[in-house]
């Protein structure tokens, strides 16, 4: 008995490297005070009543922020180990198999558990106070979306103490995914955590989508609509598009590798390009699933701070837009080299190169948004400032990697490398970070600290260029992704420690960040005024933080920037005070079916990582029946009335 | 349910569950698109894959067509039956509505019957999930049909009790016609796997 106990725990637990041991206790002590916290203060009710059962879209969007942020910070220790082991050659800090496993954790984590994540908070934080709703169109749905995601994370991250991380890369191409190459658990891990937090993602496509076209306030017509809310419809219509094929993607990867089907497999008539194919052509929308929005926040942030109109919103509308098709006709330049026909080829190298075609009118944009406007250097301004020039040279070797003739020499390269990380921290990083600092006092009602956010900033900025500027020159001197070391006879050394040191210096600025937040807690500017950075759209009309209602009163839209005209009329003595009639808010009910419901989809994805079916069936089951109690739940709603809106208004400082 | 306040508002509140209704439906067509495109994703899967029989034995050889045309027939009478449901529903009869459901779940039950009874036949004829590739991507698609058609007899079930407790309300009106659609949508399915799989397999 005994015996066996240890045999299952030797292989249950992952064993032998002290970093994992030292994550084993990390894990364990955290867990112990979180529990002991909560206890000490008897917070399990507050806890479950105010964050595990709401369905409050900014509760959501706030619990999806702080997840990203862990996340982020687990992405980013990844990627510090991984430039440690390459700082020098010949370093044996990490063994091969570890530095694979860390590299795949690092892409799939930087992806799908902090980039998207941080992208959901922002829609949740967001949309519904832009378009001057009270919610989104499926509250509860939304909770279901943020349970999912979490689960799935939860379960991807417990790869790494509990069965081994994955590490046949971040899309886990067959075979080297099947299970000859990659027969533990891990591998299972990625599937499900994966599989999981999509469906969650789907959900949360439909709900925007659904929100935008038929929530907004009486008057706004989409053609005067924000465009953060037009860079969401985007990325959501590319969402629906998109991750059903992920979905069908990681399942025939899983029944390939659980059942012995042949999808992707060498033998039995299975094609393992189809797997590449398959997976791009979510995996390229995806890229521009995240970055989109990240478009929107600049348009919001450089009209506020340059205090004018956006310029060519008709043009901006036509770019977000047209992204979202043309995403979907680019997937192959991820594989030129698979070897097809050159009509083929020559087709989606020229839809990649269209793509910047869009994205170009953008930067013309705001560039002209800023001209002769009055800038002020707030830290959102200084992250869209950043943008610019990196998002550029990012987008311009983006159209080299295009070139296909060209691409069979970066193909894998370093140079690749450089080129996705400076569209994806300069494009969706530096985009979300502005996002955040522009909307932190909207959600919690007071600024984040300036000084310590332009050291951040700094570190950020310069470590990113110290960092990833050496890298596309080793990609030319033929260092390819992946290599977990390397000889002093390469002559790759002094640039890989250049690299490194900025990967460091961009933890700093994490660090000041987080310094940052914490300090902001007790000492950040507090908004009194709902309106700090002298804004221009619905948001910032309502309170800081907003009240749960969002709305005391639905405003009726008369244009584009509406909370912008407003102020403008109030300053030029034209506006009209239209008598507020406060009337009971129609509010969902909060519900604790998402967060069970999830558990058990955890269940089903534990259950099947290490082949305990009995354990994925009480998963379904629980599924089933959770999905049964709430199709039998009626009273899912109620009224706030309006004395409860009066006196929560006048709490804030407003009377009506 | 209703207190006194709710009373006060009663009117209120129809209106806005009404509108909210109507909404669900919308995200419904929408979740009707994205299963569209899932369903795109496993015939595309089938097509790159139907002629790599890897040696095992083929469509041609274990197909029997005359099975597959009877559940043909049976799942598109179930698509008719629920939409004389529908009607009845849009007529306020609930009985009549409750009775078509009914017949429609037997039909789609009789569906699914016949789906599994074919799978067991076609293993015992030595062709599973891991004999070819081709026979992978037939038993994904057909089955995650057929799953699909046994969700939805599991929701079926569940709103034919609701509607007995409640009669045709906003709600259940909103949930028998997302329920039609996506069933409607499953025959429609069905008729390319039909033709794909099974008249191009024999073919």
């Amino acid at each position: 008995m005994w015996e066996n106990i240890k045999e299952f725990a030797s292989t249950f637990f992952v064993t032998g490297d002290p970093l994992i041991y030292g994550a084993d206790v990390s894990i364990a002590l955290t867990m112990v005070a979180i529990v002991f916290v909560l206890t000490k203060y008897k917070k399990w009710g507050w806890l479950w009543r105010e964050w595990l059962t709401t369905v409050d879209h900014k509760r959501i969007g706030i619990m999806y922020l702080i997840a990203s942020l862990l996340m982020l910070f687990r992405g980013g220790v990844d990627a510090l180990l991984m430039r440690v082991q390459l700082a020098f050659p010949n370093v044996e800090f990490l063994h091969s198999d570890h530095y694979n496993a860390i590299f795949t954790t690092h892409g799939t984590i930087m992806i799908l558990f902090m980039a998207m994540p941080m992208m959901f908070g922002l829609f949740n934080m967001v949309v519904p106070l832009q378009l001057g709703a009270r919610d989104v169109a499926y509250p509860f749905l939304n909770a279901v979306s943020f349970w999912l995601f979490m689960l799935g994370a939860m379960l991807f991250n417990l790869s790494f103490v509990i069965g081994g991380s994955p590490d046949a890369g971040w899309l886990s191409y067959p075979p080297l995914s099947q299970n000859d190459f990659s027969p533990g658990p891990g591998q299972n891990f990625w599937i499900w955590g994966i599989q999981i937090s999509g469906i969650g993602s789907l959900a949360t496509g439909i709900n925007f989508i659904v929100t935008i076209l038929k929530m907004r306030a009486p008057g706004m017509k989409l053609s005067n609509m924000p465009l953060f809310s037009w860079s969401v419809l985007s990325s959501s219509i590319m969402i629906i598009f998109a991750f059903p094929i992920l979905t069908v993607t990681i399942a025939l990867l899983f029944l390939d590798r659980f059942a012995g089907a042949h999808f992707f497999t060498m033998g039995g008539g299975g094609n393992p390009m189809m797997y590449l194919n398959l997976i791009w052509m979510w995996g390229h929308p995806e890229v521009y699933i995240v970055v989109v929005p990240a478009f929107g926040i600049f348009s919001e942030v450089v009209a506020t701070f340059s205090k004018k109109t956006i310029f060519g919103y008709k043009s901006m509308v036509w770019a977000l837009m047209s992204i979202a098709v043309a995403s979907f006709f680019t997937w192959a330049h991820h594989f030129f080299t698979m070897g097809t026909s050159a009509s083929v080829i020559i087709f989606f190298a020229i839809s990649t190169m269209v793509i910047a075609i869009p994205t170009g009118v953008k930067i013309f944009n705001w560039l002209f948004t800023m001209f002769r406007g009055r800038i002020s250097f707030k830290q959102p301004m200084l992250w869209t400032i950043a943008f610019i020039p990196c998002f550029v040279v990012g987008g311009a070797t983006g159209v080299m990697l295009a070139v296909a003739p060209a691409d069979y020499q970066y193909h894998n390269s370093y140079f690749l490398i450089a080129h996705f990380h400076q569209v994806l921290i300069g494009g969706v990083v530096f985009g979300y970070l502005a996002g955040i600092y522009y909307w932190w006092p909207k959600l919690f009602g007071f600024k984040l600290d300036e000084k310590l956010g332009r050291w951040g900033f700094w570190f950020w900025n310069i470590g990113f260029y110290v960092c990833f500027m050496p890298q596309y020159a080793l990609g030319f001197m033929g260092m390819t992704r992946r290599y977990y070391t390397y000889g002093w006879d390469r002559g790759w050394a002094d640039l890989n420690l250049i690299s490194t040191v900025g990967a460091f210096l961009m933890g700093i600025g994490f660090i000041f960040q987080v310094w940052q937040i914490a300090y902001s807690i007790k000492h950040g500017e507090r908004d009194t005024t709902g309106d700090p950075w002298n804004a221009r759209t619905l948001e910032w009309s309502i309170p800081s933080p907003a009240p749960f209602y969002n709305f005391a009163v639905v405003p009726t839209v008369k244009g584009a920037d509406d909370w912008w005209l407003t102020k403008q009329a109030k300053e030029n003595g034209t506006y009209k005070e239209e008598p507020a009639h406060l009337e009971p808010i129609h509010m969902p009910k909060n519900s604790g079916i998402p967060f069970i419901m999830s558990l058990f989809f955890f269940l089903i994805g534990f259950g099947f990582t290490f082949h305990w079916v009995w354990m994925a069936v009480i998963g379904f089951i629980g599924v089933a029946l959770c999905m049964w109690a709430r199709s039998f739940q009626y009273d899912t709603d109620y009224y706030v009335p309006v004395e409860e809106v009066r006196s929560t208004e006048a709490s804030l400082g407003r009377v009506y | 349910m209703a207190t006194q306040h709710d009373h006060a508002h009663g009117h209120d509140h129809e209106h806005g569950h009404e509108e909210h209704e109507q909404l669900k439906v919308l995200g419904f067509w929408i979740f009707v698109v994205t299963d569209c495109i899932l369903f795109g994703s496993l015939f595309a899967t089938f097509a790159v894959l139907m002629h790599n029989f890897a040696g095992g034995p083929t469509g041609k050889e274990l197909f029997e067509l005359p099975g597959i045309i009877a559940s043909t027939f049976i799942l598109l009478t179930s698509s008719f039956t629920s939409g004389l449901a529908v009607l009845a529903m849009n007529k306020g009869k609930v009985k009549e509505m409750i009775s078509w459901l009914a017949v429609t779940a037997v039909l789609g039950l009789a569906f699914v019957v016949l789906e599994i009874n074919e799978f067991t036949h076609l293993m015992h004829e030595g062709a599973t999930m891991a004999t070819s590739a081709f026979w992978s991507a037939f038993f994904t698609l057909v089955g995650t049909h057929g799953l699909h058609v046994s969700v939805g007899l599991f929701w079926m079930v569940a709103l034919m009790i609701q509607l007995k407790r409640r009669g045709i309300t906003p709600v259940t009106r909103r949930k028998v016609t997302n329920l039609s659609l996506y069933w409607h949508f499953l025959d429609v399915v069905w008729i390319f796997l039909f033709t794909v799989v099974y008249l191009m397999g024999v073919m």
